[in-house]
């Protein structure tokens, strides 16, 4: 029964990622290609729970749900581009997309059957934390991730600091004529450079 | 860990939906040559497709390492769209436009 469930499930939301990953690709409007993106990447992460990878499945709903898809539809909603031109090339280009597609899809098909058949590709190999079933998924994770992959996990780290740099670096602009407060200039001000004392004479006034 | 792949459902079904979903991405690059928002999409759910053959394969050899590579690729995958998106926000700003056929202005 339980089989029958999950075997369901694969198959709705495998499904619905891949109509949704259509949608992402051939929707006019890019905010709704976003929004279809975000619902390809909630039914992946199911793909991953189902597949007992639960702390890949909720990384990636907080990485692209929380992030990555809010960055777009920034990015989206910030660019006032005409969308509609932008759709000129579509038709011009399906033919040969879809030659690329086919191609490389029978090529897929091809890799899987021929190295399916060769069972040996497919034995189990070592660091089988996961498969004792006493610790959960994301601490069998963690126990490799700190240990045997300690510096690429360092390295993660630097190309996320150097993402941030440049993305600051890259959008950041001085603008000419805005007025903005220069505390060091008003810190600066002395009593002798802000104020001038005049004694003004009756009947002549300040020149 | 086998007892996860439940019923029919075998590691040869995860690698032909994410042979799938890699031919829809490179589909896309190819069907959206003017808007580089849709580019950067597909290229999102090529990477997505790479993350279920990784993980599917983690759990079917009982190796983390796949599961470890797919979080590399979840950050790489991050920094790539914040790098991406910046570039696109500062040629907006210059350009007016985000056609990708204008790039080619910086030619020699």
């Amino acid at each position: 029964m339980a089989e029958n469930i999950a075997t369901l499930m694969f198959y709705i939301f495998s499904l619905v990622t891949l109509l949704s990953a259509g949608m992402v690709v051939s929707s006019k409007n890019p905010v709704h290609s976003v929004l279809f993106l975000i619902l390809a990447f909630f039914n992946a992460a199911g793909l991953f729970v189902l597949l007992g990878a639960e702390y890949i499945a909720m990384t990636l709903v907080i990485v692209y749900v929380g992030a990555v898809a809010v960055l777009f539809l920034f990015v989206v909603m910030m660019l006032n581009v005409n969308f509609s031109e932008m759709r000129e090339g579509f038709l011009k280009y399906l033919p040969l997309g879809g030659t690329v597609a086919v191609v490389i899809f029978a090529e897929f098909v091809v890799i899987f059957s021929s190295s399916l058949a060769s069972k040996n590709l497919l034995a189990p190999t070592q660091n089988m934390v996961a498969a004792s079933g006493e610790i959960s998924n994301t601490q069998a994770i963690g126990a490799i991730l700190y240990t045997n992959y300690a510096y690429p996990f360092q390295m993660a780290g630097i190309i996320l600091l150097i993402a941030m740099i440049g993305a600051i670096v890259l959008t950041k602009r001085q603008r000419i004529g805005v007025r903005k407060q220069n505390i060091a200039a008003q810190l600066a001000r002395t009593k002798a450079s802000g104020v001038e004392i005049v004694s003004v004479k009756s009947g002549e006034g300040i020149k | 860990m086998s007892h996860v792949f439940f019923g029919n459902i075998g590691i040869f079904h995860y690698l032909v939906l994410s042979g799938l979903l890699f031919t829809i991405g490179v589909c896309g690059i190819f069907l959206n040559r003017k808007n580089i928002i849709t580019i950067l999409m597909s290229i999102e759910l090529i990477l997505l497709s790479v993350n279920i053959n990784f993980v599917a394969f983690s759990v079917k050899l009982g190796d983390l390492t796949g599961q470890v590579f797919a979080m590399f690729i979840l950050t790489v995958a991050a920094a790539e769209a914040a790098i991406g998106l910046a570039i696109l926000v500062i040629y907006f700003r210059n350009r007016g436009t985000i056609a990708v056929e204008d790039v080619n202005m910086m030619k020699g």
